[in-house]
This record gives C-alpha cells, structure tokens and sequence, in this order.
C-alpha cells in the first residue's frame, strides 16, 4: 500500500452553495472511509465539518453517502471500495444542509416527540414485571436501532417529496412504533394514529430503508409490514372486526 | 441576565446526555422544577451508547446468595478499598430498582427462563450479576432514559457545548457556551447545575473514548473551585481491538471473557495464571482444569481472565513486553474454542459484527486480538455520597465526571448502574437545592465578554498552531508517559510537554469561520483536555505506590499509608495543588464484610 | 478542482453501480410472464391432457371445460379468466411484488438514492392503491386455488388403463404439477399476511405456544418470499407451458412407471 493515495471528493458548503472538493490522503492499512475525512480534517481541512463520535458503527452518528450510496462512514472500509477512481462523499440528502457532511436531522427529533408514550401494565404480584425471551425477541431486533437516521435518508417519500415531511414519520420511527406495538407490556393501541397522522399507508415497501441499515433491522419486513397489517385488522378487515365483535360479545 | 447572548433561565440544568444526565434530569423534572439538559452531541448519542456488557445490580435472579454486600464487598476489593464507601454503599443497594425502573419506562432485557431478568457474569463480581441485552446494554438504557426524557416534555439543546461555568459569588449560577451549529453564544442560568459530561479518555491515544471524552465538566468544576480527587487514577480496559491499526483502541467487551473467553499468549498458553496477586488468590482458581469447572458451575472458584480490569490489563503488558504477544502487540482472546457459533452470535452480536466488518476477523472460527485500551477516569469531581453535591454550592455531578465510587479500579458493569444510581441521586438533589432557593439567580454578565475573547482568539491568529497537531502530541504524551506503567522521570518529562503544548494552544489559529467548525471546536475542547491532563500527571507524580489503575514502576507495591488517602487537586489563583487527605471513615459492619473471605 | 455546486441537490443519483440493472431484469421477468399469461389464458385450448391439467385452467369451473373440476355453469369465453383473477390479485397485492413493480414499472423509486420518477407522491393512501390492503383477502382466495393445484397433482398419478378403467401411474408431467404445486404453496404460505395471521399479530407469543411455533416457521419462510415468488412464478409457466407442449403434441410424457 505504501506510497498509495486516495481521492476524495467531499461535498463542502452550506445550505447556500458549495461544491466537491477534491483532497488526496496517503492510505493506510485497514482505513474506513471516516479516518480518511479525519485525516482530511487533521491535515488539509481543519474546518471540515462531520459528525462522528463512536468510530465503531454504535453511535450511529457518521452517516454520509458515499459513491451515492447512503452508509456509515465508520464502517466503510476503503478496501471495499474502488479506490482507483475517486470517492465521492456527500451529506445525507433528505435533511437540510447545515455545513460539509453535516445536516440538520431535527426532523427525526420532532417525529419522535409525537411517538405516543410507553404505557405499561401493572406489575406483577411481585413487584417486577415477568417476560417471556420469545415474547421480546423481535421487540429487541427494533431496540438495535442506532438512530443514524439512514433509513430516512434514503426513504424516496421524503427524500424526494419534501412536502410528506408533514405526515410521515419514516422508517425509523415505524420501527419504534413497531417495537411500542409488540411490546409485551405495552397498553397503548397507536394503529390510528398511523394510518391517520404518521402515513402508514405512505410506505410502498420499496425496501430501500432495511437495504441501508447497518443493524441490519429488517425494517420492513419485520416492523412495517406487520404494522401495516395490524393497521389492516382494524381498519380495512370486516371479517375480522365481526370475527372480534362476535367474541367480545360472547366473553 | 442582560447582554448580547441568547439566554435561558432554568431551575437546574443538566450538562451531558449520557446515562447520569439523562437520568438526573429525568429526576429533575419529576421534582417539579424547570429543568434543561444540554449536551454536546445529538440527544442519544453519549458515549454511554458504547458501553456492553451490562448494568451491575444485586438483584439475585441467578444467585440467590447475592445481596447488596456481597456487590458492596466486590466494589470496595475491585477498588482496591480506595473507594468512597458510602457510595459503595448506596450504589449496591439501589442499583436493583434502578434496573427495574428502566424496565418500567420500556426497557427490554434479556430473561431467565421464568421471565425475570438474566444476568451475566463479569471481571471482579462474585456471583453473575449484569443485567444485559446482548453486547449493546448502554445502547438499551440511552434509548429508554432518552425516550423517557423526550415523552416528559424536558427541554433538551442538541450539539450545544459548555465551555465556562456561571458564578454568583461563590455559587454557581450557570454556564455559558455555543452552538455548534452556528458558532453562536449562549447563556443559561440556573439555581443548579448538574455536570454529567463523562471522563478525558481522549488525552490518550489508544482509547475506547469517543471525541466528547474531553474532561470538560472535570475542567470547569476545577476551575469553578471545585475539589477533585483521584485524578491519577486511570482505568485501562485490557481488551480493546489492536488490529488494524484504524480500529485500535475500540473496546471489546469484557462480557466476551464472562461468557466464556480465554486468553491466551503468542505460545497459546493462558497466561493469566502466572498473574494472580495475592489479594485475590482465595477466589481464583489456580489451574486451567479448575478454571473450566467455573464456566460450568459458577460454584467453582472463578478463572482469573475475569479478575478485575486492572490485574488483566497489566498482565497483557507484561506478556507483550516479555515478547510473547501477537504480530500486533497484543494477545489472544479466545472464544471460538470453548462456545459454538451460535452461542457467539446469540450472545455477542455487536463484538461479531465489529471484528467482521473492521477487522476481518470471523471470532466464532478465530480468536481476537486484544490488547489495553484507556477506558474510564475512576478520578474525577469531589462529591457528597448522598447528595453528590461538589465542594462549590449549587454544582452536582454524577456519572464519570464524579470520583469517589469506584476508588483505584471500577468493576466492569458498575459504571452503569453508576450512572442511574448516582444520576438519579443529582436530580433529586439538584431539584431541592434549587426548590430552597430563594432570592434572584445572578450570573455576572461581565465574566462573559473576557470568556468570549478567549474562546474567539483561534480566528485571529492566522499560520499559527494547529489544534488537530496539538491533540495529536498531547495523545502520544500520555500514551507514552502517563500510561499503564508510570514512572516518576516519565511524568516529570511529561509535565513539561503538557506546558508546552499549553503554550502551543495560545498559539492555535483556526480556517474558515464560527459555523459547525470541528477544529474550532477541538481547540475549546483542548483547554480542558490539557487541564486535566496536567491535573493526573501531577497526582500520579504524588501517589508513590502501585494501586488499581496507577501503576508506579519506581514504587510497585501498594503501601498502606497510601491506602488511607485521597489526593485532593485544588486551582486557587490559577495554581494546581495536591493535597493528601483521609479517606471518609469506614463503619465496622461494614469493613467486616470487606474482610470476609469466601 | 470542484463540480458543479448544485451537483447533490440536482443529479438524479451519485450512484456508480449498475443500480438500473434490477429494474431492467424485474421488467423483462415480469412482462414476459404477463404477456405469455395473457396468451395462455385467452387461448382456450391446449390445457389438457389426461391427467394434466394446466395450472391455468385449475380449478376448472365451467361445464365447457376440456375437464371440469367443478361445473358452475356454462361459461362462454375462456375458463382460466374464471379463475386467473386470484392468484393475479394475489401476486399484485403481495408485498414481494408491490415493491418489484413500484421500483422497476413505476420508478417510485427506481433504486435506493436514486431520484423519484414521480414530482408527486401519495403511495397506498387513496383509492386505487388503497386496495393493496385487500392483500389477506387475496391470499384466503389464492389458498383454496393451490389446494385445487394439490388435487390436480393427486389426479395426475390416475391414468387410464386399457380396458377404460384407471391405473396408478407417474409420469415426468406428474413431478411438473406436483413441484408447482409445492412451489406455489411456499410463495403463498411465506406470505406476509399469512405470517401476521398466524401468530404476527399477537403481542404474547409465549401465550399462545402452537402459533408461536406456527409463526416461527413461517417467518423463516417468509425471509425468503420474493425467491419463492420469482419460482413459483417460473414454475407455474413452466408447467402450463408443459402440458400446452404435450396437447400440441410437440413432445410426449415420459411415464416413469
């Protein structure tokens, strides 16, 4: 490797203009793609600016595109890359630029605080509350989630139709709806406010948000579409609303 | 408060949203009091975020046996009896319901097969003890305590660092900082103040600690007036990753060795029984078969891969240096030997996962590479045990940034409950603190503008310092001289680099201008991190014995007398000072069952 | 030294992959199999003989069939149209397919980070598309179907016996309705609805022990629902193709016993 560089182009600018400046980094065995924009920064850029602070995919907080694909920076390791042209590195797209690599993500703040609380049910005789490992394990996969706002990024409703900001709480947030839904101890019922204020019905299933995941959640499979289908149960079944009006009425 | 800057007024404000600051302010907020938690990264991502393996409590869902004394014993021994033992105390006793709290708030942990909580076996805890969710824990408790805060309504100002604190007299009365966004300033004053902003891994080189771990709540405190103790005492985990060279220093659980990893040298043999020191030769097994009987009946005496943190990280240098490391200096950890993968991947996720995509290492066919990492401060800001109230009026502090509790080495696993115990404790106290407080809240305006200049001065001078340079040196300083092994020329010899690069740092000229500008940032954050790095380099100059996490080459005994004493910094007039002073008094019930043996 | 400063906001993607490649093979998979469909069911002939029966023309419900599973009545036109609606409604509302077609016919959107074809959006929110959550409907329909494909299968093992009565018998067209039918009982028992019905739905799984297992079993089958989609799909063409060869007369069945 000695003697071999990188080609960068990293998006600097703000939300008025910028461009991709190109910066070339000696390479090192083993780089991911964050050393070398911190390599930049050290020696070429002092003022670049990046969100980073784990450096080990926990945090959730490196989130760029690079070669125009949404990714953690932390965990993209040069050699899977094809260094011999040059790299592109460019902020999240759907959120507002606020400078270099860095955007303005409040928007996944804002929908988080519309999230209708954890309401448990009372403890048990006592005093704790018992749980079964099968009735939390899918509940856990949801729990995984980093927050690196990937899923958001690169969901086309928003990404590319600005104007659904307004009732679409995105990828992310539906797997904490989801996780809420199945919670073993959860009392809250939030199915109508997902069809009706969060844009459930919004998603096309297009998958984009588990293809970019660095858990590896399956978004989609496992936290949408099962919301989709509880939505479904209560809305949009007659049978099984007459199948459930028929046993409540019989208990 | 007038003036130019944007302020907020608040009953207490939190500074740090890890556990212990989310956590207090949460309290807080439940008193009644107007709270504000602020912290320098997004809301959730702390470096509590990283920590694994699991929360320490005595709750007994394995063992039966276990009790808070028991987790009060192990504590006190891990810390080699240097620890405040009142909080020792608290901290065992309340843990329990702390965990069952985050449980109430949403909280998933992995279950026994009757449906309570499992708990993990850990370096230093007699009995399997952590509650845990796989190897992401930290990641479980941010989330729940962010989630908590967020449906709570507590006000919460994101990428917003706080460089000086406020005074009223001798009170504190606020804290003054910027925007990363825009480069802006901003005041807050408040009755109380809560400091929660972590340790100063970041002064070393190979660390497990994120950027924010720059030390500026121990900083502040200091330079508000502040007591510290224990500043020398410095924890290194013994596994962090070593290869490749990106990735050094990035933590690897101590929960690989608690569910059934070994260590191993260059030769393939487990050193760990060569290294077994006499305060901890009743519990440990001395023989590789006895060993193996533990992983199957926890009955048995424990292997000394899970002896506490600091025995580990020292005898992985001693191996390294003797010439039996790896190619990459470090040692083996072996797993894939004794569990299946299924077992590994069940248990570890995120430790497969980051060797896998960091390192190319498969460690349910492979053994890691491992070797010590700066993890954790046990030093840090004086506190009241009960009230963690700091020696200046109206400043708590909980979590890292507070010492007392974890005295010369923390237990893997007691930081958390740490957080939540102690972090709890500073709301509640903050809260009635500012609830009593009667009169106008007067932050002096004046102190600002000579605070801004300061904090400005990198933009006027052009071709000077680099800060990114500056950091760098000072990494590669107390790497190499104030590091595992210490020695009193070495530390001497690094006092005078630490006054130089200060020197250097009135020199630092920053590009660009004051929006989001990291190296503006790094050359604020470079204040305290020289501070504190001058702050243990003067106490470990002073502790002449071996204890814990301070390991003297030209004293390698621990001395008795030593173990009696904290020792205190002090800044009065811009001038460092250690002072030695007694350790709070132990009840005898207490020391009784520090000396039970078993 | 620098590109055109509107480059992020303005290029429909700074993808270098061949991110267009799925949607191109989606298209071409996907049109070929509507077009030799379309041909197979409105061509009324050629979907029989004895004892295969075209998956097409299964269940076979009008009296003018070449064979009758179950005469309704007399029907003038083609009696695939009686039945082909199914498990068509089925495939269009399944979740494996929206997301196919959305990507590759709709470019809503083409690939992950690559522009909307489309300056409006409003996905399944209204009517037509709402009708996407008809889905279980479809699958409850599409269900009694494959079993109506199971007993073809049964029947393709009852051949006639020279003296006009029947014998037990197994030919290459016997293994080609009887892996059709397994196919398309995998793409339909691994589908999303079904896997939410059969225990998804609940929120105490350890409560209801036999679900849970159920559920189990079919999430691992549903991992792999849009390779079963693409087979059975194969698969199904593959068998109507078959028998419509043998009916020609093009090849003939080889009886293994």
């Amino acid at each position: 490797m000695a003697g071999r560089q990188f080609i960068m182009q990293v998006w600097r600018g703000d939300a008025a203009k910028g461009s991709f400046q190109e910066y070339r980094v000696p390479a090192a065995e083993g780089m991911v793609l964050l050393d070398v924009i911190h390599a930049i920064q050290a020696t070429q850029a002092g003022d670049l600016a990046v969100r980073w602070n784990c450096k080990a995919g926990k945090c959730g907080s490196c989130s760029a595109e690079i070669n125009g694909k949404p990714r953690l920076m932390c965990m993209t390791r040069m050699n899977s890359l094809n260094t011999d042209e040059p790299i592109t590195v460019a902020p999240m797209k759907s959120f507002p630029l606020i400078r270099d690599l860095v955007t303005d993500v409040s928007f996944n703040f804002e929908m988080a605080k519309r999230v209708p609380a954890f309401k448990p049910r009372p403890k048990g005789p006592d005093g704790t509350h018992r749980m079964q490992q099968e009735d939390i394990d899918r509940v856990q996969e949801f729990h995984k989630c980093i927050e690196c706002f990937l899923c958001q990024n690169v969901c086309h409703v928003i990404r590319d139709h600005e104007d659904n900001k307004k009732h679409f709480a995105g990828p992310r947030l539906f797997v904490r709806y989801a996780a809420l839904e199945m919670h073993p101890l959860d009392t809250n019922d939030r199915r109508e406010l997902l069809k009706d204020k969060m844009g459930l019905g919004y998603c096309n299933i297009t998958k984009c948000c588990s293809e970019v995941c660095p858990e590896h959640i399956k978004i989609t499979d496992n936290a949408i579409i099962p919301l989709k289908e509880r939505v479904v149960d209560e809305f949009y079944d007659p049978l099984a609303r007459w199948l459930r009006k028929l046993t409540a009425k019989g208990s | 408060m007038a003036g130019p800057y944007e302020t907020h007024e608040y009953d207490v404000i939190v500074i740090g949203a890890g556990g212990a600051g989310l956590r207090a302010a949460v309290e807080a907020s439940a008193q009644g009091v107007k709270t504000a938690l602020i912290c320098k990264s997004l809301l959730g991502k702390a470096h509590t975020v990283m920590a694994e393996g699991g929360i320490a409590a005595a709750m007994g869902n394995i063992y039966p046996e276990d009790n808070w004394k028991v987790h009060f014993r192990d504590t006190m021994r891990g810390g080699k009896l240097l620890n405040n033992w009142r909080m020792a105390q608290i901290h065992a006793q309340e843990a329990p319901a702390r965990v069952l709290e985050l449980e109430e708030w949403g909280a998933l942990f992995d279950r026994t097969p009757d449906g309570r909580i499992l708990q993990r076996d850990f370096g230093g805890h007699r009995y399997a003890r952590l509650a845990h969710v796989g190897d992401r824990t930290g990641l479980e408790m941010i989330r729940t305590l962010q989630q908590h805060a967020v449906h709570k309504g507590i006000d919460v100002y994101m990428e917003c660092t706080i460089a000086r604190l406020l005074k009223d007299g001798d009170r504190v009365a606020g804290a003054f900082g910027y925007w990363r966004e825009s480069g802006r300033f901003v005041a807050f004053t408040a009755k109380a103040v809560v400091l929660a902003t972590g340790g100063i891994g970041k002064a070393w080189k190979i660390t497990s600690n994120s950027w924010e771990y720059t030390g500026d709540g121990i900083a502040m405190a200091l330079d508000a007036g502040a007591d510290l103790i224990d500043m020398e005492m410095v924890q290194f985990h013994p596994t962090g990753m070593v290869w490749p060279p990106s990735v050094r220093g990035i933590l690897v659980t101590e929960g690989v060795r608690g569910d059934g990893g070994t260590l191993k040298n260059s030769e393939g043999k487990r050193f760990m029984f060569n290294y077994i020191p006499e305060f901890f030769k009743a519990e440990t097994a001395e023989t590789e078969k006895e060993a193996d009987a533990w992983y199957e009946d926890k009955k048995n005496r424990r292997t000394p891969d899970l002896l506490p943190r600091d025995e580990v990280a020292r005898a992985i240098n001693a191996e390294v240096k003797a010439g039996r490391g790896t190619p990459h200096g470090g040692v083996f950890l072996d797993i894939a030997s004794r569990r299946s993968a299924d077992y590994i991947q069940k248990r570890l996720p995120s430790m497969y996962h980051q060797f896998k995509e960091l390192a190319g290492v498969d460690i349910t066919k492979e053994p890691m590479e491992v070797g010590p990492t700066c993890h954790y401060v046990m030093g840090g800001v004086r506190v009241d045990a009960d009230t963690t109230a700091t020696t200046v009026p109206g400043l708590f502090a909980a979590g890292e940034v507070a010492a007392g509790l974890h005295g010369a080495n923390r237990l893997g696993g007691n930081s958390l409950s740490d957080l939540l115990v102690f972090g709890r404790r500073a709301g509640l106290y903050a809260a009635e603190y500012a609830k009593k407080f009667t009169g106008a809240v007067k932050a002096g305006v004046d102190q600002l503008a000579s605070v801004e200049h300061e904090l400005l001065t990198p933009f006027n001078h052009h071709g000077g310092e680099n800060p990114y340079s500056i950091h760098m040196d000072l990494q590669e300083c107390m790497q190499n001289l104030v590091g595992i092994i210490r020695t009193e020329s070495d530390l001497k010899k690094a006092l005078g680099e630490i006054a130089r690069l200060k020197q250097r740092l009135t020199r630092a000229s920053v590009e660009g201008h004051r929006q989001y500008n990291p190296g503006w940032h790094l050359a604020m954050d470079l204040h305290a991190l020289l501070e504190v790095a001058e702050t243990c380099t003067l106490s470990a100059i002073e502790r002449k014995e071996s204890r814990g996490g301070h390991t003297r080459d030209d004293y390698p005994k621990a001395d008795p007398s030593f173990g009696k004493i904290n020792l205190v910094t002090r800044k009065k007039n811009g001038a460092l000072s250690i002072t030695p002073e007694p350790l709070p008094e132990m009840p005898g019930e207490l020391k009784q069952l520090i000396e039970e043996q078993k | 030294m620098s590109s055109d400063s509107v480059a992020i906001g303005n290029a429909r993607t700074l993808r270098r992959d061949a991110w267009w490649l799925q949607p191109v093979l989606t298209v071409a998979g996907l049109t070929a199999f509507i077009v030799y469909t379309t041909w197979a069911a409105l061509v009324n002939e050629h979907y029989y003989l004895a004892p295969y029966l075209s998956p097409f023309y299964s269940p076979c419900l009008s009296s003018t069939c070449r064979h009758v599973t179950w005469a309704l009545f007399d029907w003038p036109f083609s009696p695939a149209i009686l039945i082909l609606w199914a498990p068509a409604g089925f495939r269009v509302t399944c979740y494996y397919y929206r997301k196919a077609y959305y990507r590759s016919f709709w470019f809503s959107p083409p690939a992950c980070a690559v522009r909307d074809g489309h300056a409006t959006y409003t996905g399944e929110t209204r009517f037509p598309l709402l009708v996407q959550n008809l889905h279980r409907y479809f699958f409850y329909v599409a269900t009694l179907v494959v079993l109506f494909l199971w007993w073809d299968a049964i029947l393709a093992f009852r051949f006639s016996a020279g003296g006009g009565g029947y014998e037990f018998g197994m030919g290459v067209g016997t293994l080609v309705l009887l892996a059709n039918a397994a196919l398309l009982s995998l793409y339909s028992f691994s589908c999303h609805s079904c896997r939410h019905l059969c225990g998804g739905g609940l929120n105490l799984l350890s409560e209801a022990p036999f679900r849970y297992k159920l559920w189990l079993k079919i999430s691992r089958l549903n991992e792999h629902h849009m390779l079963y989609a693409w087979i059975s799909l194969a698969g199904v063409m593959l068998a109507d193709l078959y028998v419509r060869l043998l009916s020609m007369g093009y090849i003939t069945d080889l009886r293994i016993f």
